[in-house]
């Protein structure tokens, strides 16, 4: 076992027991899924990208680039999880990943062998002959290999949540510096977020020795967090990494509610993903490790030396029994000390530079350790563990050392990426040697601590407080900023980034990139920090790139000769961190993806066994099916004969309706409607169309005059929305001077077609009201107590629609059919007005101008309207355009289906004969036979002619008459009837 | 983003939506077809301030004039083009 | 240096020290006869083609930054030719005809990979439409394929058929269509027109355009004045920016699209998705990673980030066509900025300076056009007149009336 004895921030009085590849552990509340791993003497925790190279555990955070597993089973499996940044719990199932047959025995480690042929790049030099096997052959082969974990391919059981918070001081990390802005902001009275990655506040203070305030640094962070809680406006958002910085103050964090348990409780979403919108922002996401780069730099038992103090210290882990420590400064000396306190034996530290300083040099006597000064790491050994340093020295020469620990201290990265979502830019700091953050971060946004490049405690813990409250102040509250807390400045030097050349010296660990492959790069030209990324692959893995991403950057550098700063990074975009989909998405899914719309008849129709479909957001009723109807068709075809023969009702209620009023409505409507409007006498009902203002078709529907000045119109259902919005931009941008007022009634209004010759007698029972064709002739329009009635047809019968307000929608409807009326669905209404050569939909298609629709004789020449310059463009005015036409199958019996084209009869079927389509189709019930309408170049002028109905994707064929766009009454004698 | 709106105050960009520059000016009906196309159709489309139309949808539906930059998206101004 | 498996072979065994840039970092010189500006998929195209079919092979290609570095690097990497109208469609199906060999083309594998692209449709009025469209398809000799919910369910199991707001009634699949690998293509058609004889100029940018007499006569750069008497514009999401400079206004606004890419896993999505009643589609790359997207931001931007509602708007569409999604992660999003232009087709053609050439308004549609583009692109440089498969693409056709407007939303780019 490699848990201490002793300390560590874990509870040693609960156990908790875990599996990893079928193994049963156990860990203590508080470990991370690699901590407990650790105690147990488990370090190969997977299988590289490429090579397949035993992989371990190399830091002590989410940022790890190897420690990747599966966690979870079943539909909650979990690819590519860090075990870092995982909490145990009890029960916790994880599993090794990207190995086949096992993790120990992995027979695609075959292709290290190959490695020299699996250069970066090399897919793009090869697999290029046969022509045909790439789909078949290599790219399968390729696609088995990549990827590393598996995805569930279930559907996710768990579910998501999404909030918004607005505050005024938003700080993120509560690290040192997170702290002590949270400390000076929260005082202020200021609403403040603390948003912290970590269940528990304090950052590298949990991980290190170190004192604040007379108090161990955990402890303060403990005591901290107790004064924040007390400030009644400050909220503390634990678990939660603010993942993306955007426009205006808008922040994304995702909140993991219950990742930490084996799953949600009940009716508690996994993650929470919260949209924050702040006045001021103090970044305080502190800094990285990362990579030193050498000859076997992956091999399970490397670890970055903080990482090592982060076990020893938090998780009271020895990572290993014997280490060896590598530094190019007081960072691996730090370690270095830690693992002596500990009782670790340390074999011997190889530091970079020449002159060890007498302290360090000191402390390596006292403990026994060989320096090794001047020296670097020539290679390590071991199968899947390590067993073997070898360190070359400054004089030549190198000494193969036994040990199965090798941290190394690579500095640190400051973690700007927040910084830069806006498109900042990192700037290079050769005293610091990092990248610190943009000189334009976003506007609002301060970086502090660690991740502005302060490393030192004391200088961390300055630079927070100095942060929260000017932050605070500039959201607008009167504050000081208080007495920092203390803590010594240890002026840690900056650790400079460390290249060792050699073979399989890492630069992307998760990728297997390395140094010779940015060295490929370099020799075929892909120079630029974006073009060695992309053809490497460097820094694009899950880690992106954290620990490495600067190590690619400097070996580059290195190989043009360009400093750090001429090389420069590549962008960071949102997330800073991968994010689940799931939470993203939130409760979007399934059902509730989108809203439903339901008529106020909806209930009535569900009784009647309607069966329903999807209308936009509408749920509308298709059809109504009856007893001993086995068919929709027959369900269909009964109730347009209902409606030919008798009287029919059906739900309209979806249709658009725009209520206006004023002196200009009329004048308004004129420049909306490409005919006239304002002589439309009050009491009367128009049809009307509208033209975008290309020329093009928008919509078209009635215009009813109900009083002088008081208008309503209708719209069709999909485009309402779009009408209303073009009718405000009309009037508030176009003619603002025009007196008149509108608003969507749309909601307002149950509203039922009635349909057929006996109309008239449903309508007067249900109004119990006479209504003669004298007094309320076609296109009249009234009012009848809390009813408005419009003696409109779609479907070419005596029709009236009826409107009430949508509270009496369901007892309308329900008098409508206990006064005779045969419910119909839209299925019907369809039939109906194809039979009339209504155009709707298929037509209304945007592509369409009035004459193709031929609503031409609707054009007014009198009036400007929206869209009349542009229709007169040539090609709107040509003859040839396709044009409204009816067909019927010449065997009348052939059906016939929308979206066939129309050839000519005796034409190969190739796209220079192509002359039209059909728009929509259906079978009449009133004439036995199918019909359709068609958009047919030069259509009007080619009734009677017999073409081809050419359907190849459903495997039809059939031979079609060319009529008139109106089957059914074209005199219109019955809706007058 | 967030968009100042005048009569509601600051708004999350998803309550409105966006037709495009507010600058052409529909000409006058006898206009000629090339100041129609030109209104219809040709476009500026700075890299820097540009005024546009946005309709505050969830909000008062009226038919606003924001004045962006097109790099940073920081917002100048937002008015009613009727006040 | 011809690529193949024997000099990879062959370089293995001497430590890869053999290999050569794959295209010269050239400097600018003085004048060329013809001057490409972008250096993206299309500019690079348009000067192999310029070189390879058309002898011209004086020629300089200016891209202000790295090659690559706009749209063509940052795009879903799908390329299909299921487009509804005829002027479209021809073109893009030459346009996957020349995707079809073109590893064997340019020596480089590009890895075109023609899993299929399936349009799911969700209602009756979505299937005529796709109909309409696979027919027509059919009619141009392109493969189209109109399936059923069961075909649908029998291809792509994982989606979800039986919990949906908007249930799945089948689809249109082209079963030729895929994805290709994106950085690949530029590399390929750079080292093509490299080895062909042009220039290839980065960290060059063009400030100025000078015109005399209504007559192109070269470019001012950062690297100098550069003579051309012809001189091409493929420069995608700045093309209203550099035609300005010729005093030029387009009917193009400039908007961001995002895209993203998940962490990768090991095979689950085959082909390429599309989802019907939201804004999504979704494949997956060789590498594992599920690469997806939606609808344009919506506002005219020339800043390469993306707006959260579309974030989460995109997500919402992938969670419910594909609920498998919820717990794997999002990786990496981009925000690259589109030419839309305002009937959502493109636009390869004189322009009213003479020797000034445009190519632009390629929508979120350009990758895959790539190819194509940069043919019918050459040919109109080299000959003065449009080429037959992209002679709908004209400038005038917003005077005219001959828009292409696939989706009939009318001259408003963000509907598009």
């Amino acid at each position: 076992m490699m848990r201490l004895a002793a300390g560590g921030l874990i509870d040693r009085s609960r156990s908790v027991r875990f599996a990893f590849d079928g193994r049963v552990y156990t860990g203590h509340p508080g470990d991370t899924l690699a901590s407990a791993l650790l105690a147990n003497g488990v370090r190969l925790l997977g299988r590289s990208f490429k090579y397949h190279r035993p992989r371990g555990i190399m830091t002590a955070g989410p940022e790890d680039p190897c420690a990747l597993v599966e966690l979870r089973t079943g539909a909650r499996r979990e690819p590519n999880t860090p075990a870092t940044a995982v909490e145990l719990f009890d029960g916790l199932e994880a599993q090794s990943q990207n190995r086949f047959p096992s993790l120990r025995f992995d027979l695609m480690a075959a292709n290290g062998w190959l490695a020299p042929l699996l250069a970066a790049g090399f897919y793009y030099k090869t697999f290029m002959w046969p022509a045909g096997w790439w789909e078949r052959v290599y790219e399968p082969l390729i696609r088995r290999a990549a990827g590393l974990g598996r995805a569930s391919g279930l559907p996710d059981p768990d579910t998501y949540d999404r909030a918004h918070l607005f505050c005024d001081v938003l700080i993120i990390g509560a690290g040192p510096a997170g702290l002590a802005a949270a400390l000076a902001a929260g005082r202020s009275g200021a609403r403040v977020v603390l948003c912290e990655a970590d269940a528990r506040l304090g950052g590298r203070l949990l991980a290190e020795t170190c004192e604040i305030d007379g108090q161990p640094g955990a402890a303060w962070a403990t005591s901290t967090e107790a004064t924040l809680r007390a400030f009644p406006e400050l909220r503390v958002l634990t678990r939660t990494t603010v993942f993306g910085a955007y426009d205006h103050g808008t922040y994304a964090a995702v909140e993991r509610l219950a990742d930490h348990q084996p799953f949600p409780d009940a009716h508690q979403p996994r993650e929470r993903v919260w949209r924050i919108v702040a006045k001021r922002t103090v970044l305080a996401a502190g800094a990285v490790e990362r990579l030193v780069a050498f000859p076997g730099n992956d091999r399970p038992g490397v670890m970055l030396a903080g990482a090592v103090r982060c076990y020893l210290n938090r998780y009271a882990v020895a990572p290993g029994q014997t280490a060896v420590v590598a530094t190019g400064g007081a960072e691996g000396w730090r370690t270095v000390e830690a693992l002596a306190a500990r009782g670790i034996r340390v074999a011997a530290v190889v530091d970079r530079r020449a002159e060890v300083p007498p302290a360090q040099a000191a402390l390596a006597q006292r403990i026994g350790a060989r320096l090794f000064a001047g020296a670097r790491i020539g290679a390590t050994r071991g199968a899947t563990n390590l067993r073997t340093v070898i360190v070359e020295g400054a004089t030549g020469g190198a000494q193969r050392l036994t040990a199965d620990l090798l941290a190394v201290a690579g500095g640190w990265n400051p973690q700007v990426q927040l910084a830069c979502h806006l498109g900042g830019r990192p700037v290079w700091d050769e005293t610091r040697a990092a990248f610190l953050p943009p000189t334009t971060p976003p506007p609002g946004m301060e970086v502090a601590g660690a991740a502005a490049g302060r490393f030192g405690l004391g200088e961390s813990l300055r630079d927070g407080t100095r942060a929260g409250s000017d932050a605070a102040v500039a959201a607008g509250f009167a504050t000081t900023a208080p007495e920092p807390p203390s803590a010594p400045d240890d002026d840690t030097p900056a650790t400079p980034i460390w290249l060792m050349p050699g073979r399989k010296a890492f630069v992307d660990l998760q990728h297997d990139v390395t140094m010779d492959d940015i060295a490929l790069a370099h020799r075929e030209g892909f120079r630029a920090v974006e073009h060695f990324k992309r053809y490497t692959t460097h820094g694009m893995a899950t880690d992106q790139g954290k620990t490495g991403g600067v190590l690619g950057m400097a070996a580059m550098a290195a190989l043009t000769g360009r400093s750090m700063a001429e090389t420069g990074t590549t962008l960071h975009r949102p997330p800073s961190t991968p994010v689940a989909i799931g939470a993203l998405a939130g409760r979007h899914r399934g059902k509730d993806f989108r809203p439903t719309r339901l008529t106020p008849g909806h209930a009535w129709a569900a009784e009647q066994g309607a069966s329903f479909v999807e209308s936009g957001v509408w749920l509308r009723a298709q059809w109504f099916p009856r007893a001993g109807e086995t068919e929709w068709q027959q369900s269909v075809d009964r109730e347009v004969l209902a409606v030919r023969n008798g009287v029919g009702v059906s739900d309209v209620s979806t249709l658009g309706k725009i209520e206006l009023a004023g002196p200009d409505g009329g004048a308004f409507l004129d420049f909306l409607y490409i005919n006239m409007l304002s002589t439309l006498p009050v009491g009367r009902v128009r049809y009307g169309a509208m033209l975008r203002e290309d020329g093009f078709v928008l919509d078209d529907g009635t215009v009813a005059r109900l009083e002088a000045e008081r208008w309503v119109i209708t719209t069709t259902t999909a485009n309402a929305a779009r009408v209303l919005a073009h009718m405000e931009f009309a009037h508030q941008v176009l003619r603002p001077n025009l007196r008149v007022a509108f608003v969507s009634v749309t909601d307002r209004w149950a509203q039922y077609a009635v349909a057929g010759k006996r109309a008239r007698e449903v309508i007067q029972a249900v109004l119990e009201h006479a209504i003669p064709d004298a007094a309320f002739p076609a296109m009249a329009c009234g009012t009848f107590g809390s009813a408005r009635l419009f003696r409109i047809s779609f479907s070419g019968e005596l029709a009236y629609e009826i409107a009430v307000p949508a509270r009496e929608g369901d007892a309308l409807v329900r008098r409508i059919v206990a006064a005779g009326a045969v419910p119909y669905g839209l299925e019907a209404l369809g039939v109906l007005r194809i039979e009339k050569g209504h155009p709707a939909g298929g037509e209304l298609n945007g592509q369409t101008t009035a004459r193709d629709l031929g609503l031409g004789r609707l054009l007014s020449a009198r009036k400007d309207f929206i869209g009349r310059a542009m229709a007169l463009r040539p090609a709107l005015l040509d003859p040839a355009r396709p044009t409204l036409v009816g067909l019927r199958p010449a065997d009348r019996r052939t059906r016939l289906r929308a979206g066939a084209h129309l050839l000519p009869r005796d034409a190969p079927a190739r796209i220079e004969h192509d002359q039209g389509w059909i728009t929509s189709a259906a079978f009449s019930p009133t004439l036995g036979h199918p019909i359709a309408l068609a958009l047919l170049t030069n259509g009007p002028a080619r009734h009677g002619e017999r073409l081809r109905a050419h359907d190849p994707v459903r495997d039809g064929e059939t031979e079609v008459d060319v009529v008139e766009p109106c089957f059914v009454d074209p005199e219109g004698l019955r809706l007058r009837g | 983003m967030r968009i100042p709106c005048p009569h509601c105050g600051e708004r999350a960009s998803e309550e409105f939506s966006y037709l495009g520059a507010a600058d052409p000016l529909r000409p006058p009906p006898d206009a000629t077809a090339e100041a129609w196309h030109a209104y219809v159709f040709l476009r500026d489309n700075p890299a820097g301030n540009l005024r546009e139309f946005w309709h505050h949808v969830h909000g008062c539906r009226r038919w606003l004039i924001v004045t962006r930059d097109t790099r940073t998206h920081a917002i100048a101004a937002c008015v009613d083009p009727r006040a | 240096m011809s690529y193949s498996v024997f000099r990879l072979a062959r370089e293995a065994l001497r430590g890869q020290v053999g290999w050569k840039p794959a295209w010269r970092d050239a400097a600018p010189k003085p004048g060329y006869d013809a001057v490409v500006v972008g250096g993206g998929g299309h500019g690079l195209a348009t000067a192999y083609y310029l070189a390879k079919e058309h002898g011209l092979a004086n020629v300089a290609v200016l891209e202000k930054s790295w090659i690559g570095s706009g749209n063509a690097g940052r795009n879903t990497t799908i390329i299909r030719s299921n487009y509804l109208l005829p002027g479209n469609e021809r073109f893009y199906e030459w346009s996957m005809k020349l995707w079809e060999g073109l590893e064997q083309e340019l020596n480089y594998n590009t890895m075109v990979s023609q899993r299929g692209v399936l349009n799911l449709y969700h209602s009756d009025a979505q299937r005529d439409a796709y109909a309409r469209r696979g027919n027509g398809m059919r009619l141009h000799g392109v493969d189209a394929d109109l399936l059923d919910a069961a075909q649908v369910r029998a291809r792509h199991p994982y989606l979800d058929f039986d919990n949906a707001r908007f249930p799945i009634r089948g689809g249109l699949l082209q079963r030729r269509g895929g994805t290709a690998r994106h950085d690949a293509v530029v590399w390929g058609y750079a080292r093509g027109a490299d080895r062909r004889g042009v220039d290839i100029v980065q960290n060059c940018e063009v400030v100025g355009i000078d015109v005399v007499n209504g007559k192109v006569r070269g470019v001012r750069t950062t690297r100098g004045d550069i003579v051309a008497n012809k001189v091409a514009l493929a420069c995608a999401g700045n093309s209203s920016r550099v035609a300005s400079l010729a005093g030029l206004r387009l009917p193009i606004e400039s908007h961001v699209l995002q895209a993203f890419v998940s962490e990768a896993i090991k095979p689950l999505i085959d082909g390429v998705i599309t989802f019907g009643a939201g804004h999504f589609y979704i494949s997956q790359s060789d590498k594992g990673g599920l690469v997806f997207g939606g609808d344009i931001d919506g506002y005219s931007s020339y800043a390469q980030r993306g707006s959260l509602p579309v974030v989460e708007d995109v997500m919402e569409g992938g969670m419910a066509v594909l609920p498998m999604l919820g717990r794997l992660r999002v990786l990496r999003q981009w925000g690259g900025i589109m030419d839309m232009s305002m009937d959502g087709s493109p636009i390869i053609d004189r322009t009213p300076i003479a020797g000034l050439y445009l190519n632009a308004g390629w929508c979120y549609g350009g990758f895959k056009a790539t190819p194509a583009s940069g043919w019918c692109f050459a040919h109109l440089i080299a000959h003065d007149a449009p080429h037959p498969a992209g002679d709908a693409f004209r400038l005038d056709r917003f005077v005219t009336g001959a828009v292409l407007d696939e989706k009939g939303v009318g001259a408003q780019p963000n509907l598009h």
